[in-house]
């Protein structure tokens, strides 16, 4: 409306209240620390340094050469999966493509945990071909190299390529293709002059969105990889954390701010082209049982990656968390080989007096602590300011996108910005569960904001015409939308808390570990034992976030599964 | 000349296609008739080679293509949504056949602004398929067809998804280009008029098998059994038994009896079916049928009169509602069979 009423800019400017909270939040904890790291980073003598600008060329060089590799191979793996899922109907479908689905949301301490417990020195693989082959050493070099790095990244992001890409072939008019064919374009020219010029938007955006998720990719790298793989990332870490070289941390965060922001608005660029133009097909068109023996070797080669690649990694953990494969520290004579409840029972004990030995039951309590504390914050935030949101307008627009700014910016950033800013709190407990409504709280509001919306105001209208009172009218029309949309917000905060590994890294102090610095510290620590309770801690995380993506994943409207 | 033989094809378990077999030659147009889920549209894609039959043989000039892929059958498909590559301009449409087969780019020039130029698109070369209306976009989907010299061309229920008044204009205009061109066309549709504008020849297919063949005019004047009579709504239904008359046979009905052409020989006392046509009745004070009008409707050059013994008849005038009518046959019944 190009002149709307004063009665409807005063409700407007009443549900924009709605949104103070969280805009001072945002505020205090987001642009705060963002205007300080810009302060730290804007030091002339750092900036005139020659040696300054050659590690930061290094390392954004070689962040772009690994996120530029592990894009390829994400597409590699991922194209012919979204063929293989667009096209062909076969048995247990729907539980590959879940399967696919879970590491996108699993914490990188668990996915790095399970390429460890899968391929890592100590990982079964290594440890059964030593005891059978009789090796000394571990003959599968996997930790510590960048292919375990390039490997989790493919992990992590093939699920994207496969649901924007999976979702533009499913609706493709299977016509055109035929179309094509009778025109005389063999298979090959069919997917070149017609297929893929199709897809083009969805591949790009799908190629950006892996590729900024791999720029900006911190846990792997740092456990799988080792501080040895400097990405802008990790050497912002290492700047800030053991070095001390803030001013050089906070230059490294801004170069990695500045490329993402262009990564971001590239993908929102090529975003509105996936919507196709001509007319969309139903998905169960194009779909069809695998024939051709080519078909159905495809179709074989296809789900066996999806084990190797997914579903073993995944069941590492698990598994290695009750096998006793190696020895434990001070462990004297033979292994006893087997299976054993140890380390879920060791969790429980403290055998070390050491003064910062923090028990993992503790990290749990911690995990727990903070997990709560986010939902509470960011519910308390996240609510209202959906609900400003849910009523279109102009300030509401602004509001988005200012709400989704924290998605554009790394954990490691965020943490780097509350040390800067909040040097004398650092002791408090409360910033660890601060930062971690600061990531939760986009999230919660891109969960409820499309529910709210979604709840038509003739709905309530109709309901008191038929004789409900207020009341009632919010109970039987809203609440039933509202509660579930609301549970799976708080679940996605806590999920999220619970997993957070970048900011928590920064911020947690020792004797308050959360789980996954736990599980990080017990991983780099020798003995079967010390493995063996990061398993089983890792295994109890894994069941805590799979739990939730289930929950989360069951509350969705049937209508926004696929995006 | 086109020959497709003994054709079987299953769906889902079921029958579709039970021995379907017929030929088109050069020059001709064929229209597939059918009822919705008769069949039409799969039997079409087996011919393209889009689809495999379970038995059965298709041959273009006594080879057998059965096998052939489509990309080597040299036919051109219109389909219903017409499939236009929504990333290329109307001439790379066009052009994409003469791509796929290695013309040179100026013979695909030429051959392009020719083919435009026959469904009346000249100038809309660089215009984007997603801008065109539907009209439009069907001449485009044609053109670009017939832009390869195809041996065969089909369309599938080509003029399906536009308004009757652009049906009827494009209906004209393709015929022109269908007779113009030696090509061998297959048209399939489920609007009879619309079949019997375009065809040299109609295939009416039901229950797998095609049941009915001959030139519209064949088709529509001697159904041949009662469910073509039926489909093809030709006039009205009577049952009843067959006597052998004085000189001529009859069919003694809940109405009357009433004279009867037959080519068939059938017992005295056999029940059959034949057709009454609405418009071989005229009103005559001394008509042996009489009966009260139940409704009247204009429809252009005649009223169409529903009577309240379950007839339909054309009148030149519109009676009363309520009016009791007599009438007499000028023509004889009409057996479509036991």
């Amino acid at each position: 409306m190009a002149n709307p009423s004063p009665k409807r800019r005063a409700r407007e400017r009443a549900a924009s209240l709605l949104a103070l909270p969280a805009t001072l939040f945002l505020a205090v904890f987001f642009v705060l620390p963002l205007a300080r790291i810009l302060l730290y980073a804007l030091d002339g003598r750092l900036l005139l340094q020659a040696d300054t600008w050659e590690r930061v060329g290094r390392a954004l060089g070689f962040t772009v050469y690994q996120a530029a590799l592990s894009t390829l191979l994400t597409l590699v793996v991922g194209v012919p999966l979204a063929f293989l899922f667009a096209r062909y109907e076969f048995p247990g479908k729907r539980l590959w493509r879940a399967l696919l689905a879970v590491p996108f949301m699993l914490p990188t301490v668990v996915v790095a945990a399970g390429f460890n417990a899968f391929l890592g020195d100590r990982g079964w693989l290594n440890l059964t071909l030593m005891r059978l082959l009789g090796l000394g050493a571990p003959p599968v070099r996997f930790t510590g190299t960048l292919t375990a790095i390039l490997v989790a990244h493919v992990f992590y992001n093939t699920t994207l390529v496969v649901r924007l890409l999976a979702h533009a072939l499913e609706h493709l008019d299977p016509h055109l293709e035929q179309a094509a064919r009778m025109l005389g374009a063999d298979g090959g020219k069919v997917l070149r002059h017609v297929t893929l010029p199709l897809l083009r938007p969805s591949l790009l955006a799908a190629t950006a969105l892996v590729f900024l998720f791999d720029f900006t990719s911190f846990g792997v790298i740092l456990l799988l990889g080792g501080p040895t793989f400097a990405t802008l990332e990790v050497e912002i870490y290492v700047q800030g954390m053991h070095l001390l070289n803030l001013p050089l941390a906070a230059l490294l965060s801004v170069v990695q701010l500045l490329c993402t922001a262009a990564l971001s608005s590239l993908y929102s660029h090529l975003l509105p082209r996936i919507v196709t133009p001509f007319s969309l097909r139903p998905a169960e068109a194009n779909l069809r049982a695998p024939r051709r023996w080519g078909e159905k070797l495809f179709l074989l080669s296809s789900l066996a990656l999806l084990v190797a690649l997914f579903l073993v990694p995944m069941t590492s953990v698990p598994f290695r968390s009750v096998a006793r494969l190696e020895a434990a520290r001070g462990e004297r004579g033979e292994v006893r080989y087997g299976l054993t409840a140890d380390y879920y029972r060791e969790l429980f004990l403290n055998r070390r007096s050491s003064l910062f030995y923090v028990p993992p039951l503790a990290a749990a309590r911690n995990s727990l602590a903070y997990a709560l504390a986010t939902v509470l914050l960011s519910m308390a935030l996240g609510t209202p300011a959906a609900i400003a949101l849910a009523r279109r307008g102009q300030v509401a627009r602004t509001l988005d996108a200012l709400f989704m700014l924290p998605l554009g910016a790394s954990a490691v950033t965020l943490g780097l910005g509350f040390l800067m800013v909040f040097r004398r709190a650092v002791t408090s407990p409360w910033l660890v569960p601060l930062a971690h409504t600061l990531i939760a709280l986009p999230l919660v509001i891109r969960t409820l904001q499309p529910a709210l919306a979604s709840i038509p105001p003739r709905l309530q209208e109709a309901a008191r015409v038929l004789g409900a009172s207020p009341w009632r009218a919010w109970w039987t029309v809203e609440w039933p939308i509202l509660w579930r949309a609301s549970l799976a917000a708080a679940t996605f905060a806590f999920t999220v808390s619970l997993g957070e590994f970048g900011a928590t890294l920064l911020l947690a102090r020792p004797e308050y570990p959360t789980l996954p610095v736990a599980i990080y510290r017990f991983l780099s620590q020798p003995g079967g034992l010390n493995y063996g309770q990061a398993m089983a801690m890792t295994t109890i995380l894994m069941a805590f976030t799979t739990g939730g993506i289930l929950l989360i994943e069951r509350l969705r409207p049937p209508a926004s599964t696929e995006f | 000349m086109l020959e497709v033989v003994n054709i079987h094809k299953t769906y889902e378990g079921q029958p579709l296609l039970t021995g379907v077999s017929f030929a088109v030659a050069r020059g001709e147009t064929v229209c597939l008739l059918g009822p919705s889920g008769s069949g039409k549209s799969t039997l079409l894609r087996i011919v393209a080679g889009l689809e495999e039959a379970e038995e059965g043989r298709v041959y273009w000039e006594g080879e057998d293509i059965t096998h052939v892929p489509p990309h080597r059958r040299r036919m051109g498909m219109v389909f219903q949504d017409y499939a236009l590559f929504p990333h290329l301009t109307v001439a790379e449409n066009v052009a994409f056949g003469l791509r796929m087969q290695g013309w040179s780019p100026q013979d695909q020039r030429a051959r392009v602004r020719e083919v435009l130029e026959r469904v009346r698109l000249s100038g809309f070369e660089n215009r984007r398929v997603t801008d065109l209306s539907g009209g439009e976009q069907q001449r485009v989907a044609l053109a670009r067809a017939l832009a390869p010299r195809p041996h065969v061309l089909m369309l599938d229920e080509p003029l399906g998804a536009l308004d009757r008044a652009l049906r009827e204009e494009l209906l004209e205009e393709l015929r022109g280009i269908l007779r113009a061109s030696d090509v061998a066309a297959i048209y399939v549709t489920h609007d009879q008029e619309e079949a019997a504008a375009v065809a040299d020849r109609i295939l009416i297919l039901h229950g797998g098998k095609i049941v009915r063949e001959g030139t519209p005019f064949e088709v529509w004047n001697d159904p041949g059994s009662l469910w073509v009579a039926r489909f093809l709504g030709v006039g009205n239904i009577l049952f009843g038994e067959c006597r052998p008359g004085s000189g001529s046979p009859a069919l003694k009905t809940p109405l009357g009896v009433f004279p009867l052409s037959c080519p068939h020989c059938h017992e005295p006392g056999t029940r059959i079916a034949a057709i009454l046509r609405p418009s071989a009745v005229e009103e005559s004070a001394d008509g042996e049928i009489r009966s009260r009008v139940a409704d009247v409707l204009f429809q252009r050059e005649h009223f169409r009169v529903s009577l309240e013994n379950g007839l339909y008849v054309f009148f030149p005038r519109a009676p009363q509602i309520g009016e009791t009518v007599a009438l007499r046959l000028r023509a004889p019944l009409q057996c479509v069979g036991e």
